[in-house]
């Protein structure tokens, strides 16, 4: 099963916090709000994936399964 | 047989399902044209299949199979009815002018709607400020005896407060957000929440009445039943109809008393729609609007006359769109304001406007998708359109001129 990043826009406050911590996956549009790569994150980076979403100070990232 | 049915015993090109008269008729009135709704609670299972057999499809502009929706709520227990009226498009008048001429029609559909889904609760939301349409629906509502009272609330008159999520959340803490979630699993008050817009209900409560067969009697195979539209523009009398869908633009025009002038192009589906060439023969169905990259919607027409300029409007209502995001997802709050500020600058008449131009596709691709609900998409697709359908006001633009003779505003903010 693999594992994806979802951001809910409408907590999401552009503290980009996520974008520093995988920036493998995670990129800031002009206005500081994330954009998402919407593949399945490989292992390697999970745990930093894990460190993104807890990091996050709106509870706006979350891993998904499937 | 009832007074609506004799009528139909001789088929006319000209359908009135659901406008009929000034409004304001009394119960008795309503009964005696429609016949009485009948007992939908004893066979809520057949009520089921006549729905789906009808080939009714919402009204509000989504376009999404009724049967499919009311079913998705009755496999839940308790639940809630929320008659959508809340038309945020200012654009848009056919559910306020529908709950006005027939508000015991609406009630019909709401009280056929609840008995199918099993709901002790009912609500007809309409925006705060329609004052004409809250008289009508208390006044009809005081005259009933149903078994479940409906609920009349006022909500917000803003943009996105009509989008269903938004309206539960409405219904449950009282700001006219949308939540991005569905509510037939979890709505009002936790549970499952039938959102049928008005207008549907109104059918509803004929297809319980004479079945699916006198419903497929109107439209096409593939998209049965009549359907209200707001016809605006350059038409001599703008307002709502009662169209046979498959009925042509030209023919949507005609019903408002003919063009007044050349049209450049049509706004189908309001500001959630598309710009199409103006194209007369098109019908106003999904089949015939598909290959056009355009559908229905909540069936706004406009007839966009010659002599205004589309890049200007286009950009005025991108700004009105902008103010109306409900302030929640980043990329609809900035994107939004930034395309708004792009389409202003190319409206000017200041020579070549490529940097705009490369600005409005690049904050297409920051934009797209990234909100909670339809709003940043469904104004994006307005907009591209518009530069698609206005691409040579753009080049004059870009040559510093403009084409209009007049600056009227045409589209409603």
């Amino acid at each position: 099963m693999s594992t994806h990043l979802d951001v809910d826009p409408r907590l999401c406050d552009a503290y980009g916090y996520c974008a520093e911590l995988l920036p493998e996956a995670i990129a800031l549009d002009e206005w500081g709000y994330p954009v998402i790569d919407p593949g399945p994150l490989s292992d390697d980076v999970l745990a930093d994936a894990r460190r993104a979403a807890s990091a996050c100070p709106m509870l706006a990232l979350r891993l998904r399964k499937g | 047989m009832s007074a609506l049915l004799e009528e139909y015993a001789t088929r006319r090109p000209v359908y009135a399902r659901l406008l009929h008269g000034d409004g304001g008729p009394t119960l008795a009135e309503h009964v005696a044209r429609y016949g009485p709704l009948p007992p939908v609670a004893r066979s809520t299972a057949e009520m089921l299949r006549v729905i789906e057999a009808s080939g009714l499809t919402g009204r509000g502009g989504a376009g999404f199979p009724s049967a499919a929706k009311l079913r998705s709520v009755s496999r839940g227990s308790r639940a809630v009815v929320v008659a959508n009226g809340v038309e945020g498009e200012p654009a848009s008048a056919k559910d306020e002018v529908l709950m006005i001429r027939n508000p015991h029609l609406v009630l019909d559909g709401v009280e056929a709607a609840a008995a199918v889904v099993g709901a002790g609760e009912s609500y007809v939301a309409v925006a705060g400020e329609s004052h004409a349409v809250v008289a009508a629906l208390e006044a009809a509502s005081m005259e009933r005896a149903d078994r479940h009272p409906v609920e009349i609330v006022r909500v917000p008159d803003r943009f996105v407060s009509g989008e269903e999520s938004a309206l539960v959340r409405w219904l449950n803490d009282g700001r006219a957000a949308p939540t991005g979630r569905r509510p037939f699993e979890r709505g009002v008050h936790g549970r499952p929440t039938l959102v049928q817009n008005v207008e549907t209900l109104a059918h509803l409560a004929l297809i319980v009445r004479y079945g699916a067969a006198w419903f497929r009697s109107a439209g096409t195979a593939d998209e049965p039943g009549t359907a209200l539209a707001t016809v605006l523009g350059a038409v001599r009398t703008p307002g709502v109809v009662e169209l046979e869908i498959g009925t042509t633009l030209g023919e949507a025009f005609d019903r408002c008393g003919g063009l007044t002038e050349r049209i450049q192009a049509i706004l189908v589906g309001g500001y959630f729609g598309t710009w199409i060439a103006p194209d007369l023969e098109v019908a106003l169905s999904n089949e015939a609007l598909r290959p056009r990259g355009a559908s229905p919607g909540a069936r706004t027409i406009v007839a966009f006359p010659r002599s205004v300029c589309g890049l200007a409007e286009t950009a005025r209502v991108a700004r009105y769109m902008a103010g109306e995001s409900a302030g929640q997802c980043g990329p609809c709050v900035f994107g939004l304001a930034a395309l708004a500020d792009a389409l202003e600058v190319a409206a000017q008449c200041r020579g070549s406007q490529d940097d705009e131009l490369d600005r409005i596709s690049q904050l297409h691709a920051q934009i797209a998708r990234r909100g909670a609900c339809a709003h940043p998409d469904g104004t994006l697709g307005f907009v591209a359109s518009a530069l698609d359908v206005f691409s040579s006001e753009v080049d004059a633009h870009r040559s510093g001129h403009c084409t209009a003779t007049r600056h009227a505003p045409v589209l409603r903010t």
